[in-house]
């Protein structure tokens, strides 16, 4: 079983309270067809278990099969350096099949930033280290494809699947919750 | 499943082609650190992941001064289609023929199935295994072993 070696800190995207019990990160690509199939999966996971649960987000893009993966990483770093890390997160996977500098440039106009610095972000790398840093660590804890979930640091090595996910990570709920 | 060759002996040298009019031999890479990756197949989806991922991950390994070899029973003419289909910069060496002699010196063979084991060598700079992982065939067994060994084997040349 991969531990995480890299547990979740200030410097990830997440969504739900800190002291949430279970925590679920997703390692996840932007242009990977079943992270985007596991969209959905995850905010009913999400729904399901409210405040019981914080969700978080790393970069996994495999940029030489999948062109837009890098840009599309840079593009939510960009939004989520404003604030809007969960939303651009969101619209990127529901256009899964429109990737490309005018989607980016899009997202960025609706939450009204600008999109020259967006373009000089992506031109200068600008926040290609963080995307690179994300890749490192899910390689140092065995991620071997997108989407791999861990579940309060533990590899899930189960589908992606509403049911599976529900189920592993009511486990690891219950395990927590109960007195040793 | 096979019975690996053992760490803390010499690496078994050979040469095999890389392209359709290339040989690549493992004693010309005397020097550096090498990886191998025994894999069943080019096109495969695990292997397919896993050949992509050590693409992805390659500048990292070049930072311990390995190189990294992917070897099948595959024809160099298809993994040539298949390098550039994925856009892969690391050698893929052909066990073609005779079919898996080389796979076969490492232990690395499934005679049952005609195709390499999915099978992790790291090879110090004198060209002595270091270590080595059998995975189970259906499964990418990732990068993080591979680099675990190449961070020890660091360590213990300081």
């Amino acid at each position: 079983m991969s531990l995480l070696r890299a547990p979740v800190n200030s410097s990830d995207h997440v969504q739900g309270p800190d002291n949430a019990p279970v925590t679920l990160l997703e390692y996840g690509d932007y242009q990977c067809p079943h992270c985007g199939a596991a969209h959905p999966v995850v905010q009913r996971v999400q729904r399901y278990f409210s405040s019981r649960l914080r969700l978080a987000y790393r970069h996994f893009p495999l940029t030489e099969i999948h062109e837009y993966a890098e840009a599309a990483a840079e593009t939510a770093e960009y939004a989520g350096f404003y604030g809007r890390f969960w939303e651009a997160h969101d619209m990127l996977f529901e256009n899964q099949d429109r990737l490309g500098l005018p989607l980016f440039l899009a997202i960025v106009r609706y939450f009204g930033l600008s999109e020259q610095g967006l373009r000089d972000a992506l031109a200068h790398g600008t926040f290609a280290d963080k995307v690179r840093r994300d890749f490192l660590t899910g390689v140092r804890s065995g991620v071997n494809g997108t989407p791999t979930f861990f579940i309060n640091n533990l590899r899930y090595d189960g589908p992606a699947s509403y049911e599976a996910l529900v189920d592993a990570t009511a486990a690891q709920l219950e395990y927590v919750m109960t007195p040793a | 499943m096979s019975q690996l060759l053992a760490t803390g002996i010499m690496a078994p040298d050979f040469r095999l082609r890389v392209t359709p009019d290339q040989d690549l031999s493992l004693s010309e890479l005397r020097g550096q650190r090498v990886i191998l990756s025994f894999y069943p197949a080019d096109w495969s989806p695990v292997c397919g992941d896993q050949i992509t991922l050590y693409n992805q991950v390659r500048p990292e390994f070049e930072k311990y001064g390995a190189e990294i070899l992917g070897i099948s029973v595959d024809g160099a003419w298809c993994h040539q289609a298949y390098a550039k289909h994925n856009h892969i910069h690391f050698p893929l060496l052909a066990d073609f023929h005779p079919k898996g002699a080389v796979a076969q010196k490492y232990g690395a063979y499934r005679e049952q199935d005609g195709v390499c084991e999915r099978a992790l060598f790291v090879i110090d700079r004198k060209g002595m295994i270091f270590w080595s992982y059998l995975s189970p065939i259906a499964v990418n067994p990732g990068a993080d072993g591979i680099l675990d060994a190449l961070e020890s084997l660091q360590n213990q040349e300081k």
